[in-house]
């Protein structure tokens, strides 16, 4: 009764995609909605792509529960994620050889996370940072070299708080000594008091466009959450914004492409992931007009420009990947808990 | 059959689309909402059942117990500002304003309607910047010497609102005072009445519906907005729309999100109530 209701309600407020038998239809971040990337695609197969967008793990597979078999063909996912949506079956196992696993950064790989009882799931295509994004005409570099700086006091007000829960509690817990490995229930009580701090010390707490918003504006010099994501697009409007990994470390996210199970085109989809995850696609997907990040190929280093890789620290990346963590796996309860205290400070 | 069986059946045939539409697109919902509300995660798992655990946790919890007051403090603090600019400026353009200026007047009033309403929300977020418009017109007139900071705070979020509501506002009231006869005034002041007089003891208490009806709307649609917090607000604190859209995006928390909004339905039918004796839409 319930599915059937929502389905009604879903197909009422458009959560339904085109259901034409040319198109593929794909549930993606906003970096995949960009017409650069998709354009070469639909040309070569004579298809169309109708991508719909999603924020967070919980509302995508929520989407795919409430969808019917074949509605989705493709889906970006949080790589870190991977095993969440395949423990609900809503991933079909990924064709062998569809990522070109032997020119990426063995880093970010991530097998065991897009790898489920030895079936791959899903090909990372994008990864980054979640640090310190700063305004270096406004702060003094020198200081954005460790997190301690932001609870110093001496840039209270300047700064802005990326609001996503995970990575900037694992900064936090980063700046407090805790890896991201070890971020349970109990290390999250200890974490408490310094976010807190840091909300006091903070101007404001914002999503992706407001972040930017606010840095490009002047707002704030600060963001700790973000990364070259989010400087990058602005790079070419104002140099001075800058990122930088701190001493105590940064977040590695990497964002993953999968095969929706049920898809009625298989063959397409694969091909949409092959297509994304080859060189050309590649550095389209990572100088996205949404926002940039590293491609997992490395390939597409020879499709980049030697200015675009630049803004994406090319060259630095081997050291980067060394000092950064990945996102906090939380369980259900765990990942609750973190979400309640999230609530708190920003209630509070 | 008789003429006034034939009359009702008429009418309920004229009346079954709009109440087909209501139980399809409101009711039917409303009543999986609610079954949701009763529901409950373990883990990441949704678990049906009758469970009046979320409701007690909304009215428990802290986080959540503000949420409804920051809720009702930003929409009670809208609706009373936004009427006590909405009602001199209507009653300007009825009262005051050529009658073949009225039209241009009342054009430029709801202008701002003909703006998308997250890029109004942005021009805001630029407006009351630290460079912004008001910081450096109160720094340029020597009011101030360092900008202030009213973008990310509850101030923006209820410039935000109450730029939006005195147009709806306005209308509302300026519809009511067009339909009052100008022989009411008259007959006040032939009686001796003041010009303030006349104002406070006959005109304003004739516009009461009007003035209730637009303060219901907006009460209505400030408080179950998410945008304008949102982006001018600065998340420094959360108003339930924001809570229950924190519980949907991330969380994956569907029945704790239909308590939360049918806790927000409730406060609307709870200011429907109070102020229905006032409220004569059919006057608009």
């Amino acid at each position: 009764m319930f599915k059937q209701s929502y389905a009604v309600v879903a197909l009422a407020v458009g959560f339904a995609p085109a259901l034409q038998a040319e198109d593929l239809n794909a549930l993606i971040w906003c970096d995949h909605a960009d017409a650069e990337l998709l354009r070469p695609f639909e040309e070569a197969h004579g298809v169309r792509v109708n991508v719909k967008e999603y924020e967070g793990t919980a509302a995508g597979l929520t989407l795919l529960e409430q969808s019917r078999p074949g509605d989705w063909d493709v889906m970006v996912i949080d790589a870190v994620d991977v095993g969440r949506a395949v423990e609900r079956g809503l991933l079909a196992p990924l064709p062998e050889g569809t990522a070109p696993l032997d020119s990426y950064f063995p880093e970010v790989q991530l097998k065991d996370h897009v790898t489920v009882d030895g079936t791959v799931y899903a090909a990372v295509e994008k990864f980054g940072y979640n640090t310190i994004a700063y305004n270096k005409a406004a702060v003094d570099p020198a200081d954005m070299g460790s997190l301690d700086a932001l609870w110093s006091g001496k840039y209270d007000g300047r700064i802005a708080i990326y609001d996503y829960y995970l990575p900037v509690l694992g900064l936090v817990g980063l700046q407090a000594g805790v890896d991201t490995s070890d971020l349970d229930a109990a290390a999250l009580e200890g974490l408490r008091t310094p976010l807190m701090s840091l909300k006091s010390a903070s101007k404001q707490v914002s999503d992706v466009v407001g972040s930017q918003t606010a840095l490009a504006t002047g707002e704030v010099d600060i963001l700790i959450g973000g990364g070259e994501w989010l400087t990058a697009v602005l790079n070419a409007e104002n140099p001075d914004l800058d990122w930088t990994i701190p001493e105590e470390g940064g977040l590695l996210w990497a964002q993953s492409l999968a095969i929706v199970e049920g898809t009625e085109k298989p063959e397409l989809a694969a091909e949409f992931v092959k297509y994304v995850l080859s060189p050309e696609g590649q550095a389209r997907l990572a100088t996205s007009s949404c926002y940039w990040g590293m491609p997992a190929n490395k390939a597409a280093g020879d499709v980049l420009s030697d200015e675009q890789k630049a803004v994406l620290r090319w060259d630095d990346q081997a050291e980067y990947l060394k000092r950064a963590q990945l996102y906090p796996v939380p369980d259900g309860d765990t990942d609750a808990a973190m979400q309640d205290l999230w609530t708190d400070m920003l209630q509070n | 059959m008789t003429i006034e069986r034939r009359e009702k059946r008429q009418g309920a045939a004229l009346v079954a689309p709009a109440l087909l539409w209501t139980l399809v697109f409101f009711a039917v919902p409303f009543a999986g909402m609610a079954i949701m509300s009763l529901a409950h995660l373990e883990g990441r798992e949704i678990v049906q059942g009758f469970d009046l655990g979320n409701y007690l946790r909304i009215f428990t919890d802290p986080s959540f117990r503000r949420g409804i007051f920051v809720s009702l403090e930003i929409t009670l603090t809208v609706t009373v500002i936004s009427v006590l600019l909405a009602w001199p400026l209507a009653w300007i353009i009825a009262t005051r304003v050529p009658e073949r200026w009225r039209r241009m007047a009342l054009l430029i009033a709801v202008l701002p309607f003909w703006t998308s309403y997250v890029v109004r929300s942005y021009s805001w977020a630029l407006v009351l910047g630290e460079k912004g418009v008001v910081n450096n017109a109160l720094i340029g007139l020597g009011l101030l010497s360092e900008p202030i900071q009213i973008m990310a705070t509850r101030a923006a979020t209820v410039t935000g609102f109450v730029h939006f509501f005195v147009m709806l506002l306005t209308l509302t009231i300026y519809s009511n005072l067009i339909q009052l006869s100008p022989n009411y005034a008259r007959a006040a002041m032939d009686l001796g009445a003041s010009r303030w007089q006349v104002i406070r003891l006959v005109i304003l208490p004739l516009t009461l519906p009007g003035v209730m009806t637009g303060a219901f709307l907006t009460f209505v649609l400030c408080i179950g907005d998410y945008i304008t917090p949102q982006i001018l607000g600065g998340n420094n604190e959360l108003s339930l729309p924001q809570l229950i859209m924190m519980q949907l995006g991330r969380r994956g928390d569907y029945p704790m999100a239909s308590a939360l909004s049918v806790v927000l339905m409730a406060i609307v039918t709870l200011a429907y109530a109070a102020s229905a004796r006032w409220l004569k839409m059919e006057r608009l």
